[in-house]
Parts: structure tokens; C-alpha cells; sequence
């Protein structure tokens, strides 16, 4: 078992005045037995920071440590980690057996014991009826369990997790996300797992790193990510739909936005320019003497109905409970913000100011 | 589409048997006149059904020893040579494209592009463009009349090399790292997961060299000046005495028959793994 350290990891693709540099400068430690979740959109470096941390991609600048070790110069294969891959990367000549066993028969494990870890992570994946089958003779979820059988038994002191979901349907992803939360629960191994879902980084976190454009944008619980986004990027990409984000002059107890002076429940942390965001769960419509909100559309999801609509120049969207009545599309509805409920982002940096 | 007229289904079928009327005719009229005497096949009009010298004919021409104008080698003998000198050319092929592929596609050496395109190149050059100068460095290395001199300058091949490149192009990149991450080097990559990869393709080249082995003439034709180094296609040539001499056309026949079998069953015995080489896609 390890923790994982990244101290100033950088990546840049070319040398001198050409490079492009794709991630500046990530710190993060990440203790032993943990599971962590890197979530970003496509193309903010998530994928090449695990891959850096894996070994298939050489660290340009900074050190990345596993278990106290730095790896930066040591092969793959000697950084006693397993990885899952998106596509699940099975040896397609190899019968599962073969596929798992590959690893341990590389390393010169006794025969005898290649057979007993592979048969017990089998037991562990339900893989047992199928060992004899060839990758493309199984179904997708079988094939991901393949994928993980055989990251199971080298007994590495890391798993990464590369999108293993992302090509599984929405039923058994939800299945599998539950499976790899009790395999982590029983082996208890240091796990990094990249996703550009955030249902899966809020389900399977203890800690998760939100990436945008190469940076690390909070490191956090899911919890904390929700309740205090450290900037107006973790607010909008973290919660669905996300926080809605309103640039307006803060005075004392009331917000200038677009011209129109309305009340805040709660005082700005000082006086000026600020994007205050608003989560769409944490604004009631009624009442009077609110926020003016034209609705435009509702959208019916069962257990609860979305309202879209304009707060002057601003789109806005609030959820409300399914049994309520909802208002007529074309009416204005006054929002009700609590005071426990506002987010204030600095405008220019995106920063979150307390 | 499928058309389902019945006039298209039988034009078609006549199409079909007129072509193999005139592919099988001349093998036919071959194998027919390898069963008679040398007389009863020069006599007009010639026999059209086979004769009853099947056994002798052939035993003639396997051990050879016989009294015709031309060359009386043994064609047992050139079978020996063409088998031979066709497989190392085959496995050589095989294995030096596999390999030359092998660095081309996953190793980042000094003047990559530039070997690349040296291979590439080589498709410019058959051998009978460079024959001159390949025959004087083989005959200067002391290699002519051997299964050296026969086969090692036809081994190179830029085109297997290609069809290799294409294939390893295709394998995920996520393989090789799976692999790497598994702990496998390179040359372990390559035995245990490249070439149980290119299984098919393989045996598609398998077929398609074995036969440009076994067909070669021109080459064997300079390198070879004994005998017992002759491989059958130009052997059979050798039977064949020039101007008015008479010829044992049943032997000549009963050898262009032999020569014909090995490149016959090849096709024959590996058509599901040709096709499935050349068409499969599944990774």
C-alpha cells in the first residue's frame, strides 16, 4: 500500500519556443488506501496526469512519488501499480486466464501461485465460468471485469483507473461503479481514477481533483466540492444543472444586477463587483418581494421540475419538487435565496472569496 | 442487392463454366498427355482421354535418367530444390518483414524515415532491374549453385513489410501499454502478442510468397549452372531441347503436372486463413 505524492508535475509536448504545455504545475498528496477521482472536461490533462503517474508518459518538470519512492525514472512495470484501461486493452489472441496470468508470468511467479491469484480474483469478479473464453467471446462488462481481474492480481500498491466506464451502458455502469466501491473496500489499495463524468467522481470519491485546462482546480471531498466550489469553474462543471452564475455590484444587503437593485439575504464579504452563484436547489420560488423570474420552460423529471428562465439578461434555472404546482410558462415568480446558500466568486480570477 | 431472375441466374452459370472450361481445359490436355508414351502424344490428332502410362510416366520423370533430347535430370530432385529454396524465401520474408515492420512502427531510432523510405524504395527495384549487379556480388561470394544463391537476394521484401506496417498501425496503442505496464519488453511484446496478433496475415503472405518461391525462373535460371541445383519451373524448361529434337512431351508434361502441386495444395489448404488474412478486421 502507498500514498501518492505530485509535487509541481508538469507536461509539456515539444521543446523550446514550440512546446505546448498541457499541465502546469499540479501538487497533490494523496494518501495511503485512498480512492481519489480526477474529473475534468475533454482535453484538461486528467488522462495524461494518470498516465504520467503510470509511467507511459515522461514527467517534464516536478516529481510524482509513489509509497515515498520517486518514479519519475522507473519503467512501468517496476512502479508496482496496475492499470485499468478505457478500452480495456485485453490481449485478444489471450484467454481470460492467459490475460490476467500474463503479468505474474512475466515476473516469474511459480505457476501454482499464478493459478491460485488468478482464480481468486475470478472468484471475486465472478470471472470463474469464463476463463477459458477468449475477450471477444464476452460481453462488455464481463471484458471491463476481465480488465480489472487483471489489474487484481499483480497486488500492486496503486490502481489507476482510466474512464474504465465509459464504455459500459448507463445500467451497468451504475452497477459497476457500486462493484469497484466494494473492491476498494475489501483490498483496500491507493486508488486514482479518471472520469469526465461527475456522477461518478461524486459517487466513488473520498477525494476528488477537479481539472480545468491543465490546473488543478480543488481537491477536495465531494461533499466540500458541492457545498464551497473553490471557483466559478468547479461551480459550473460540479452539480446538474449547474450553479447558476450571476456578475452583479454587491452593496451591503443588496446585488445590482442588470440595472435592477434586489435584496440579498446575507451580505457580500465586502462591497463591489462579484459573480454570485446560486444553486438551482437552493432557490424558492413565491412569495413576494424576490428575485423576478421570467419563466420560459419547464422541463418534467419526475421527482423533480426544472424551471428555465431570464433574471434579466442572465439564463437562470431553478429546481423545484415534482408535486408542487408549477408556475405558467410566460409568468414572473419571485425567488427566495437563503443566506447559508450564496457562493461569492471573485470576477476576475474566478476565485471563490469567503 | 440480390437479383433473384432466373434468365441472369443461368447466364451467369454459363459465364461461370465458359471460365472454368478455359482455365481447366489446358491443365486437362496437360494431364492427359502425361499418361501416354511420347509417341501417342505427338501423333495427330492428339489422345483426348488419359492413357495407361500414368505410373510409368511419372516414375520416369520423378527419377529422371530418361532418353529425351533435353535435360534428364530427376524432377524428385528439383521438387527437393523448389520446396526448399520456395520455404526459406517464404519464412524468410516472413520474418525479416516482420521484424524490419516490428522497428518501424514502435521504435523511435535515428533516421527512421530514412530506412522507411529505403524499403520503400526497393518496390522500385525487383530483381530483374538489379540483376547485373545482385548476380555479381552473389557469384563474388561464391554462392551460385546453392540454396544461398537462390534465395537470400529474394528475400528482401518492402511489400510484406508494408502489409505489416498497415497491420501494427491498426493494434491499439493501449495494447502496447498494457503490455509495457504488464512488464513485457519489446522483443517479449513482439513474440507473445505482435505475432500471435498477425497470426492471419501471416499465413495470407505464407501463401502469397510460397508461391512467388516456387515460381521463380529468371533468378535460378543465372545462379544456377548444375543440375542438381535446378528448381522445377526451370527444370521443366530444361527438358525441352530446341529446333526439331524430339522431346519426351509426356515426361514434360508429367512434370509440368508435379510442379503444379505443391503451390496447388498450398492454396488449397490455407484459402481460409488467405481470405481471413486479407479481409479480417476483428482485433
Amino acid at each position: 500500500m502507498a500514498a501518492i505524492s505530485l509535487r509541481k508535475v508538469i507536461k509539456r509536448y515539444g521543446v523550446g519556443a514550440k512546446a505546448n504545455q498541457v499541465i502546469h504545475g499540479v501538487n497533490a498528496e494523496i494518501a495511503d488506501r485512498e480512492f481519489v477521482v480526477i474529473v475534468g472536461p475533454s482535453g484538461c490533462g486528467k488522462s495524461t496526469l494518470l498516465r504520467m503517474v503510470a509511467g507511459l508518459e515522461e514527467i517534464s518538470e516536478g516529481e510524482i512519488a509513489i509509497g515515498g519512492r520517486v518514479v519519475n525514472d522507473i519503467e512501468p512495470s517496476e512502479r508496482d501499480i496496475a492499470m485499468v484501461f478505457q478500452n480495456y486493452a485485453l490481449y485478444p489472441h489471450m484467454t481470460v486466464f492467459d490475460n490476467m496470468a500474463y503479468g505474474l508470468k512475466i515476473s516469474k511467479v511459480p505457476v501454482a501461485e499464478i493459478k491460485a491469484r488468478v482464480d481468486k480474483a475470478a472468484g471475486i469478479l465472478q470471472l470463474a465460468p469464463y476463463l477459458a473464453r477468449k475477450p471477444r467471446e464476452l460481453s462488455g462488462g464481463q471484458r471491463q471485469r476481465v480488465a480489472m481481474g487483471r489489474a487484481i492480481v499483480r497486488q500492486p500498491q496503486v490502481f489507476l483507473f482510466d474512464e474504465p466506464l465509459s464504455n459500459l451502458d448507463a445500467k451497468l455502469r451504475a452497477q459497476t461503479r457500486i462493484e469497484i466501491r466494494k473492491l476498494h473496500a475489501e483490498l483496500g489499495v491507493t486508488s486514482l481514477f479518471v472520469t469526465h463524468d461527475q456522477v461518478e467522481a461524486m459517487t466513488l470519491a473520498q477525494r476528488m481533483i477537479v481539472m480545468n485546462a491543465g490546473r488543478m482546480e480543488q481537491f477536495a471531498t465531494p461533499d466540500e466540492v458541492y457545498a464551497r466550489p473553490a471557483t466559478t469553474f468547479v461551480a459550473s462543471f460540479i452539480g446538474s444543472p449547474p450553479m447558476n452564475l450571476l456578475t452583479g455590484l454587491a452593496n451591503g444587503a443588496s446585488f445590482t444586477l442588470d440595472g435592477q437593485t434586489v435584496p440579498l439575504p446575507a451580505p457580500a464579504p465586502r462591497n463591489g463587483e462579484f459573480t454570485l452563484g446560486l444553486r438551482p436547489e437552493h432557490v424558492v420560488a413565491g412569495g413576494s418581494g424576490g428575485w423576478p423570474l421570467k419563466v420560459e420552460l419547464i422541463e418534467m423529471l419526475g421527482a423533480e421540475r426544472l424551471v428555465h428562465g431570464q433574471l434579466g439578461s442572465h439564463a437562470f434555472t431553478l429546481r423545484m419538487d415534482g408535486m408542487l404546482t408549477p408556475p405558467a410558462v410566460g409568468s414572473t415568480v419571485q425567488l427566495q435565496l437563503s443566506a447559508q446558500h450564496l457562493h461569492w466568486f471573485d470576477v476576475a480570477t474566478g476565485a471563490r472569496v469567503e | 442487392m440480390v437479383e433473384r431472375r432466373p434468365t441472369l441466374g443461368i447466364l451467369a452459370h454459363v459465364i461461370l463454366i465458359l471460365g472454368v472450361l478455359v482455365v481447366a481445359l489446358p491443365v486437362y490436355i496437360t494431364f492427359v498427355a502425361s499418361t501416354h508414351t511420347a509417341q501417342e502424344v505427338v501423333q495427330r490428332p492428339m489422345p483426348m482421354l488419359p492413357g495407361a502410362h500414368f505410373i510409368e510416366n511419372y516414375t520416369a520423370a520423378l527419377q529422371g535418367g530418361s532418353h529425351g533430347a533435353g535435360s534428364t535430370a530427376a524432377v524428385g530432385r528439383m521438387m527437393f530444390v523448389s520446396l526448399v529454396s520456395a520455404l526459406i524465401i517464404t519464412f524468410g520474408k516472413i520474418a525479416i518483414s516482420l521484424l524490419s515492420a516490428f522497428a518501424i512502427v514502435y521504435f523511435r531510432f535515428r533516421f527512421r524515415m530514412f530506412f522507411f523510405w529505403a524499403i520503400f524504395v526497393t518496390l522500385m527495384l525487383p530483381v530483374e532491374v538489379r540483376i547485373g549487379p545482385t548476380y555479381k556480388v552473389v557469384s563474388d561470394l561464391g554462392m551460385l549453385n546453392s540454396f544461398a544463391g537462390l534465395t537470400i537476394p529474394l528475400i528482401a521484401s518492402a511489400t510484406a513489410t508494408f502489409l505489416f506496417r498497415q497491420f501494427f498501425l491498426t493494434v491499439p496503442e493501449e495494447l502496447v501499454e498494457a503490455a509495457r505496464i504488464d512488464g513485457a519488453g519489446p522483443m517479449r511484446f513482439f513474440k507473445d502478442i505482435l505475432v500471435p496478433l498477425s497470426a492471419t496475415s501471416i499465413a495470407a503472405l505464407f501463401v502469397i510468397q510460397f508461391i512467388y518461391g516456387w515460381n521463380q525462373y529468371l533468378w535460378p535460371l543465372l545462379v544456377t549452372t548444375n543440375e542438381d541445383m535446378y528448381p522445377v519451373v526451370y527444370g521443366i524448361k530444361r527438358m525441352i531441347a530446341g529446333g526439331d529434337s524430339q522431346n519426351e512431351w509426356n515426361l514434360v508434361m508429367a512434370t509440368a503436372m508435379l510442379a503444379m502441386i505443391p503451390p496447388a495444395l498450398v492454396v488449397m489448404l490455407m484459402q481460409k486463413w488467405f481470405v481471413k488474412g486479407l479481409v479480417d478486421t476483428e482485433k
